[in-house]
């Protein structure tokens, strides 16, 4: 989308904005919503509010923190409003500025995303401090600036947290074997701020987009394929707005389309039975259902079940949309969390692995693994690890 | 009425601060600077009184890096005029700081006459003495530090504040106006301000800058930093071994010996 | 240099407090090495008794004066700059804590002399008094050399034990007079904390529980050992998750962070979630059955052990050294 409606004021002039208004009221959107149940005003209330003129009592309510951002209301509108990617953003972001108190959370990582280009406010400097561990040779594009195929995104959480090294270290394995030609921005790299898009925070959203796409035109790549489905989105559908040209893809399909020269390559026998939840982004939002199911499925010995809701129907880990830094919050109204519910189907599909390929999943799912007493009846590995780990000796 | 906030920009101690080659200061060439902590909250704290008591809130800053960030984050708050001070001399102390703040503040049209002037209580940085009590005392000013709560008594003429005091107690006083507050903490968390907010605030303000006016030599003495280095922390924990009750003997030794077990 | 080194005793509420001791420790050190006497500095009204047990000095110098009775610091300052003027001590040595925040700064310049703020220890190289200060949140140590004739020195809690800097010793005591006028800073009255009104964030000891706690009822073993260290329980997500802690006890990304003196991590493992909320606590103690539980890599000190049984040991270790040394 070359551009798309800043402001509620301009959202009418645009087709999205003429879509809302053939909404049907059917409820569709609130009963797919995760969240639906609790929130005050769902999708369709939300639409019925804006046409009825009383958008200021959406505003006002905290009604929009439960937004977790899963696409799930957008993919199952009949008439294809595009909810999650155009009003729910707009709808919170003057929620933001009539919210007497942000929690604090929430605040915190927004602040430390502006300060230090991630939201845990790590340094900047640390951030490529795993390429050390990574086993096989990293290429960093500020100490060698030739040309690259490919630019790999590494993101935030991948990068600082260990559990989210260890998916890191698992793709950079592969793409060594595979024979990619790729470097990391390392310390450069900043989050590409889509959770700040869909979370409340445009202005830091173009913050971090004006910073990312000088970094990218400092260097030479064909194209770029990153570890995290949100900043795979922003790249996607906003960043385009400013010259964004290069080729996109989330690491998942990208090993995806390697399948053929990969397969050879996973010798190790695993005996797991392994369940594969959809991500938002990569699921819903851009349907790449079977790629991560055909990776597992090379894996020899592993046995491959679903859940009750899988592919379209996934139910979100309840990262997205600033839930990340909002369980307090969530556990304070008394809700469940999205994490829990997601891994009692998991459990109970008898599955020893939980895959994912989104990094806020894996410390999502083992939280609530641990919290529930599952930790020791499931595991939970990105789609990358448990491939590197078929590449064993 | 008319609220003074005093800002410091302090070294930023989330990347590593690295020592320079003079083994005597910090090295500058990674060295972020972010507000002063505690500097925030006396800014919060002013917004609030005046979000009750309307007025205008004035903020003046000494010129360091990324002070003009702090600067518009606060006019997008709702400061009424930002002031910068420039000239100074790179690797200030904190005492020629606050004198060159209170010379402001006498000098500089507009800045007086305040209600109060608001500060934070102390900065990580402040080895050589504390703004409040410093600039309080060339304004020839009553001062109070540690202070978590400010009411308006008698309009223009003194405050309630609340100062904290160990162990959770609170002290209530009153304090004549005009004063400077050391303030540990607004009543509430410092507010969030949207990034677009402050970005049409720098479009749309102007930061007021002011020379640094000649300092008479203040007659006092300065500290000369000998050596200056990192703490190193432990890479990892020191293991006690034993069984339960050596452990606890060894562990209850190494509280004891830092004061920690009365 | 000349002059006797003085100790500001911290009185407050009708006590002196530990760090008067701890600061007299320093203070015995630092007098002993330049050769002068050792001063204590009390200022109040109507507290001479409490000069008695400061006989870790040579002198006591009392001032009472009723608009000293309680501690504000224009007041303290002024008395002791009155006392400075006329004595000419060499050093200064003064509290850094809520009670005397600011006195330091205030008697230094109210005399046009240096002051020092930050210091955890001072040596004493070529007959001068070096203070080791240490700022920027703990992680830079700064060797500094006041300048000039008199060293006004703010130091930390905890630069020595408190206990050497009690004596049995009955100090001379001599009181002086000071001028005072009345302040523009008055203080109404002290408001005492509700009970089960609890701040994690104010709290100096912090002994925080994890899933290693197992159940709710072993919390109560984790409130013992708070409460022999004068300090409270808090809990990393799951405990509270569980209910079996209340919201406003969750350290960590999701809850508060905290940076007390001292943290005990019992049970819990380490996850980046819960550590971003307490590694800028002083002094880390972990105990985990794990011995690869991340939680040792930010802890100064660690046990590999059983919590549940850990944590009674430690109880009792603690009440017993309490009793060995509580002076009646």
């Amino acid at each position: 989308m070359a551009t798309c409606p800043a402001t509620l004021e301009e959202l009418p002039r645009y087709p999205e904005g003429k879509e809302i208004l053939t909404c049907l009221q059917c409820g569709m959107c609130s009963g797919t919503c995760p969240y639906g149940d609790v929130m005050d005003y769902p999708p369709r209330r939300m639409i019925a509010m804006m046409r009825a003129g009383m958008l200021e009592k959406v505003f006002t309510s905290d009604s929009l923190l439960s937004c977790v951002a899963c696409y799930a209301c957008m993919a199952k509108c009949p008439r294809g409003i595009r909810l999650t990617e155009i009003l729910l953003p707009l709808m919170k972001e003057q929620t933001l500025t009539h919210l007497p108190e942000l929690p604090s959370e929430l605040q915190r990582a927004l602040q430390n995303t502006l300060r230090y280009g991630n939201p845990m406010g790590e340094p900047s400097r640390k951030r490529a401090a795993w390429v050390k561990t990574a086993g096989v040779p990293i290429r960093i594009f500020s100490e060698d600036r030739r040309p690259a195929d490919t630019l790999w995104f590494v993101e935030c959480y991948t990068s600082y947290y260990p559990r989210g090294q260890d998916t890191c270290r698992a793709t950079a394995k592969l793409f060594h074997k595979l024979g990619i030609d790729f470097a990391i921005l390392g310390n450069e790299e900043k989050c590409a701020g889509e959770c700040g898009r869909l979370t409340w925070e445009p202005g830091l959203f173009e913050t971090l987009m004006d910073y990312n796409m000088a970094v990218f035109q400092k260097y030479e790549f064909n194209r770029i394929v990153t570890s995290c489905p949100h900043a795979h989105n922003a790249f996607k559908n906003r960043y385009p707005a400013l010259g964004f040209n290069w080729g996109l893809e989330h690491t998942t399909p990208f090993l995806g389309r390697h399948l053929a020269q990969l397969k050879p390559l996973l010798t190790r026998k695993s005996n797991y039975t392994v369940t594969y939840h959809d991500s938002c982004c990569l699921g819903r939002q851009n349907e790449f259902y079977e790629a991560p199911r055909q990776l597992l499925q090379a894996i020899p010995g592993v046995k491959l079940v679903e859940m009750t809701h899988n592919r379209v129907n996934s139910i979100c880990c309840g990262g997205g949309g600033g839930g990340m830094w909002l369980d307090t919050y969530f556990k304070a109204k008394g809700y469940e969390r999205l994490s829990e519910r997601r891994v009692k189907e998991a459990a109970a599909t008898g599955a020893d692995v939980l895959a994912v390929s989104c990094p806020y999943e894996v410390s999502r799912f083992e939280d609530a693994l641990k919290v529930l007493g599952y930790d020791k009846r499931v595991i939970v590995r990105d789609v990358t690890e448990l491939l590197a780990e078929a590449m064993e000796e | 009425m008319h609220i003074l906030v005093l800002l410091k920009m302090v070294p930023d101690v989330v990347e590593d601060l690295e020592i320079a080659p003079d083994g005597k200061a910090l090295d500058l060439e990674y060295l972020r600077m972010i507000l002063s902590e505690s500097d925030d909250h006396a800014l919060e704290q002013a917004l609030l009184l005046k979000e009750r008591h309307g007025g205008k809130v004035t903020v003046l800053a000494l010129d360091a890096p990324e002070v003009d960030d702090a600067l518009f984050t606060a006019v997008a708050k709702g400061a009424d005029r930002v002031v910068k001070v420039v000239g100074m001399d790179a690797g200030s102390t904190t005492r020629q700081a606050a004198s060159a703040l209170a010379q402001v503040i006498q000098k500089e049209t507009g800045l007086m006459p305040a209600d109060l002037v608001l500060t934070g209580v102390q900065a990580i940085d402040d080895l050589d003495g504390l703004i409040a009590p410093l600039v309080a005392h060339e304004l020839g000013l009553p001062y109070l530090g540690i202070v978590t709560r400010v009411s308006l008594d008698a309009p223009g003429q003194s405050v309630q504040a609340i100062k904290e005091y160990p162990g959770g107690v609170h002290g209530e006083f009153e304090v004549k106006l005009p004063a400077v507050l050391g303030m540990q903490a607004a009543e509430k968390p410092p507010r969030y301000v949207p990034v677009a907010k402050v970005r049409t605030a720098m479009k749309s303000q102007k930061i007021d800058c002011t020379l640094v006016p000649t300092l008479a030599d203040g007659g006092w003495l300065a500290i000369d930093v000998v050596e200056m280095k990192r703490n190193e922390p432990a890479g990892h924990a020191e293991m006690l071994e034993g069984d339960p009750d050596q452990v606890s003997g060894k562990l209850c030794g190494i509280l004891a010996e830092r004061g920690l077990v009365a | 240099m000349t002059g006797n080194v003085w100790v500001v005793a911290e009185q407050w509420r009708g006590h002196l407090s530990e760090i008067t001791y701890e600061t007299l420790a320093l203070g015995r050190e630092v007098a002993d090495g330049l050769g002068v006497p050792l001063t204590a500095v009390l200022a109040g009204s109507g507290i001479q008794e409490l000069a008695q047990t400061l006989g870790c000095a040579d002198s006591v110098l009392y001032v009472d004066h009723p608009l000293l009775a309680e501690p504000i610091p224009e007041l303290c300052a002024e008395a002791l700059a009155q006392l400075i003027e006329a004595r000419k001590p060499c050093a200064l040595l003064v509290p850094l804590t809520n009670v005397s925040l600011g006195v330091g700064t205030l008697v230094a310049t109210r005399l046009g002399n240096s002051a020092v703020n930050f210091c955890k220890d001072i040596q004493i190289v070529d007959g001068k008094l070096r203070a080791i200060c240490v700022m920027y949140g703990g992680k830079i140590e700064a060797a500094v050399e006041p300048a000039g004739g008199l060293a006004i020195v703010g130091v930390w809690p905890g630069a020595r034990p408190a206990d050497k800097g009690r004596s049995e010793r009955s100090p001379s005591i001599e009181e002086a007079t000071v001028t005072l006028e009345d302040t523009r800073v008055r203080l109404k009255r002290y408001i005492d904390p509700e009970a089960g009104d609890v701040d994690l964030t104010k709290q100096d000891v912090l002994v925080a529980v994890g899933r290693g706690i197992q159940s709710r009822d072993n919390i109560a073993l984790a409130e013992e050992l708070a409460h022999a260290l004068g300090g409270e329980v808090a809990g990393s997500r799951p405990v509270i998750d569980q209910g079996w802690l209340p919201l406003s006890r969750q350290v960590g990304k999701s809850g508060l962070a905290v940076k007390p003196k001292l943290y005990v991590a019992l049970g819990i493992s380490g996850a980046p979630e819960h550590i971003e909320g307490m590694k800028d606590s002083a002094l880390i103690v972990a105990v985990n059955s794990d011995a690869g539980a991340p939680i040792f890599n930010v802890a100064h000190y660690g046990i590999v052990g059983d919590v549940l049984e850990t944590l009674p040991a430690l109880t009792e270790a603690i009440a017993a050294r309490k009793t060995a040394g509580h002076h009646a």
